[in-house]
């Protein structure tokens, strides 16, 4: 192995360093699903009949399945009766002090991402005094946003304040009878968002979690449902670049999408879970499922999304397009480093005439990761004149990574065009020796590179977020000469 | 400025260079000549430092500082540039941004201010135009879908905006026709500067009309065997490289001191 290899094997050893304690009270429920647990969650939420009845059809139905053996994910099976389902949200006092009992590591992650003060401590979970409140700042926005007609809040506060709505599209996108981790999110399902955008109405700043009130540590089984009404609009970005640690190893999210008419949502995800340690130890195991559902004429629906985090990650955002003349569009960047895994990719289901999608997957494989693209394009016999363009890129660092490529094509209309790129490359010696010559260090060759090859995905994620993005590629990628 | 002892060096157990002595002064410009397989790119290689190659013995001083201790970024930053014989492409990499990143290193490096967006834009542009590159050229990404004249002229355009002390040039002639070798040679007897050198290394002469050196070396086997002026180089075209070795059976120890040697060499400013 030449030197320059070596180097190249260095620089993508990184320490993912989380040392964040927080003692949390003994959760008085005990480990493990049944009936009685749902019951519980759904009690202490005080949900309307309708929604414990949900759930519990979701438990039964989830009863008779067994967990995907498919994808290209290697992990011991998981126990899913000593997880714990209910937890009660972090009570303030627990959480630390002040920034200062905080690993320093963990800061200088938050610095390095450019995090202000105030939202890394709200990330550590500082207790915030009440001059300068987060909570307020919150309260702020959504009034702003209700004078527009727009509804912003906690899936939990939707169901007991628009339980209509929630009623009428739940489960409308992804059924519980979807997939095993859908029915087993439908039954324990925590919190999450929930946005309704009303006709006509685009929405004038970009929605965040960030924003919702009472956004504790929910991040278990998280549930979203966006709806946008004909003619509205709206960006929603979820998660952060900032590293998250969760005491719960398997994480099961739900996310629902819905435009109408001439309606367009477009949802942005930066995730950076714990990747577990260099060896592959603990981590999160990160299995979601997306869907968005373009029953508008003209509607559109984009997912853009960075993962960089995780020790599995399970996931294809997809769009069924089933509006005449709707869109769906996937950018995707996917990273795997160390021992992490990732199958993820997307899936587009024609189903209307002249809809058009795109997908564009970059997956960068590093360390021992094992990175895999799994999409599908789904053209039914009624999808007239459907065009879509795929384009799956892996960039392999170093020589004990892997990247795989699952493409289906499965195209029932003759008047469709299926277009379909994959390019498999790792970074040449030569290219970050050039770099060198002209005074750039490995790393930064390293990160340059990266950035061009993921460009045409970063593009396409609202600005903040793409700085964020950036930055948090180039730490994933550190190694001990940064 | 440049002092190269006795570098003996190879790859793979085979030696390529088998103990070259050269001295490069500032304000000159040497060329250095010789049939194929002759070492003279990997000469190139090692100063830049390329890790493929072992040094076995002897050295080299850059600026009174040991050369070879330095890693290639470093040896970059303290003005040493080596415009490429193949210049590799970099998709996705946008040229200004790359050339930008690497003229603030250097800077850096020079106790200046980094350059921003528009400060850098304003120096490439006048710099393109001295080499009558069109101002598309910085949005493409490094080197990709370049054609081999505008590799080169590439090249030379990052040695106008980092402006090194030390320029080698390998084989910059190669893969161009008269008209862009031209240009390139203009570029490059622009930058000529009395505080800077540079190293020209090729196999023919006629790059020599344009680029016109103050010493001619001419390497064979690994060793320098024969140094003298600009006439060295006509003397080889029109004899070829194996009068030179038919001619000295021996390497010479010290090519630009020893007095045997058919032409006598420039004086050397010390």
């Amino acid at each position: 192995m030449s030197a320059s290899s070596e180097t190249i094997d260095a620089v993508v050893q990184s320490e993912y360093q989380f040392g964040f304690v927080s003692e949390v009270p003994a959760d008085a429920v005990p480990a493990g699903l049944n009936e009685d647990i749902i019951r519980l969650i759904s009690g202490k939420k005080n949900e309307p009949g309708f929604m414990l009845d949900w759930r519990l059809r979701a438990y039964r139905h989830w009863q008779t399945l067994s967990p995907p053996t498919w994808p290209n994910l290697h992990y011991p099976p998981l126990d899913y009766q000593s997880i714990v389902y209910y937890s009660a949200p972090k009570s303030q006092e627990a959480g630390p002090k002040s920034l200062a009992e905080l690993d320093p590591e963990l800061l200088r992650t938050y610095e390095k991402l450019g995090i202000p003060l105030r939202e890394q401590e709200r990330l550590a979970g500082v207790a915030v005094d009440a001059v300068f409140d987060s909570v307020s700042v919150a309260t702020t926005f959504q009034d702003k946003l209700a004078q527009m007609g727009i509804v912003f809040c906690s899936f939990s506060e939707a169901v007991q304040r628009h339980p209509d709505l929630v009623r009428k599209h739940l489960g409308t996108v992804v059924p519980y009878t979807d997939n095993y981790f859908a029915a087993l999110n439908s039954a324990v399902f925590t919190d999450g968002s929930f946005c309704y955008i009303p006709r006509g109405v685009r929405c004038p700043m970009e929605l965040s979690t960030y924003f919702r009130i009472n956004a504790a540590n929910t991040g278990q089984f998280e549930r979203t449902l966006i709806v946008a009404e004909e003619g509205s609009g709206v960006s929603y970005l979820e998660g952060c670049t900032a590293p998250r640690r969760d005491r719960n190893q398997l994480h099961a999210a739900v996310v629902e999408l819905l435009a109408l008419d001439n309606a367009e949502i477009k949802y942005s995800t930066v995730q950076n879970w714990y990747p577990g340690d260099a060896q592959g130890r603990g981590g999160i195991y990160n299995f979601v499922t997306k869907r968005g559902l373009a029953k508008g004429r003209r509607s559109k629906i984009s997912w853009t999304q960075v993962e960089t985090g995780s020790a599995i990650t399970w996931k294809y955002p997809g769009v069924v397009l089933q509006g005449e003349g709707s869109v769906g569009e996937f950018y995707s960047v996917a990273l795997t480093n160390h021992y992490q895994q990732a199958d993820t990719g997307t899936k587009m289901i024609h189903l209307g005439k002249d809809t058009r999608s795109t997908i564009v997957a970059k997956g960068i494989s590093a360390g021992h990761g094992n990175n895999s693209y799994r999409g599908l394009v789904k053209v039914l016999p009624g999808a007239a004149r459907a065009r879509n363009f795929s384009q799956c890129d892996s960039l392999l660092l170093g020589r004990q990574c892997g990247a795989h490529t699952f493409p289906y094509l499965d195209v029932r209309n003759n008047t469709a065009t299926v277009e379909h790129e994959a390019c498999t490359t790792r970074i040449a010696e030569d290219q970050i020796f050039y770099c060198n010559q002209r005074g750039l260090s490995t790393q930064d060759a390293v990160n340059l590179i990266v950035n061009g090859y993921c460009k045409e995905v970063f593009r396409q994620l609202p600005m903040e977020f793409a700085v964020e993005a950036q930055k948090l590629l180039g730490i994933s990628l550190e190694g001990s000469v940064g | 400025m440049l002092e190269i002892k006795n570098l003996t060096a190879g790859v793979d157990g085979k030696t390529i260079l088998k103990g070259i002595d050269l001295r490069v002064g500032p304000g000159e410009v040497h060329a250095i000549m010789g049939p194929n397989g002759s070492g003279k790119s990997t000469l190139a290689q090692i100063l830049v430092g390329r890790t493929e190659y072992t040094v076995t013995a002897g050295g080299v001083t850059f600026e009174g500082g040991d050369l070879l201790a330095l890693k290639p970024e470093e040896r970059a930053r303290a003005g040493v540039f080596l415009a490429f014989q193949y210049p590799v492409e970099i998709p996705g990499v946008n040229s200004a941004y790359f050339l930008k990143a690497a003229l603030n290193e250097v800077r850096k490096t020079r106790g200046l201010e980094p350059l921003d967006a528009m400060e850098f834009l304003t120096l490439v542009k006048e710099k393109m135009r001295l080499l009558d590159l069109d101002e598309s050229f910085l949005n493409r990404p490094v080197n990709e879908g370049f054609s081999g004249g505008e590799k080169k002229r590439n090249e030379i355009l990052q040695m106008a905006v980092l402006e090194p002390k030390l320029a080698i040039l390998d084989e910059t002639d190669s893969g161009l026709d008269i008209d862009a070798l031209k240009i390139v040679a203009q570029g490059v007897n622009t930058l000529r500067r009395a505080d800077s050198a540079q190293v020209v290394i090729t196999h023919y002469q006629r790059l020599l009309n344009y680029i016109v050196p103050d010493f001619v070396h001419v390497l064979v086997d690994g060793r320098i065997v024969l140094s003298g002026d600009k006439r060295l180089a006509l003397t080889l075209e029109e004899r070829g490289y194996d009068w030179v070795t038919q001619e000295k059976a021996e390497p010479v120890a010290n090519p630009l001191t020893a007095t045997n040697l058919a032409y006598a060499p420039h004086p050397v400013t010390a």
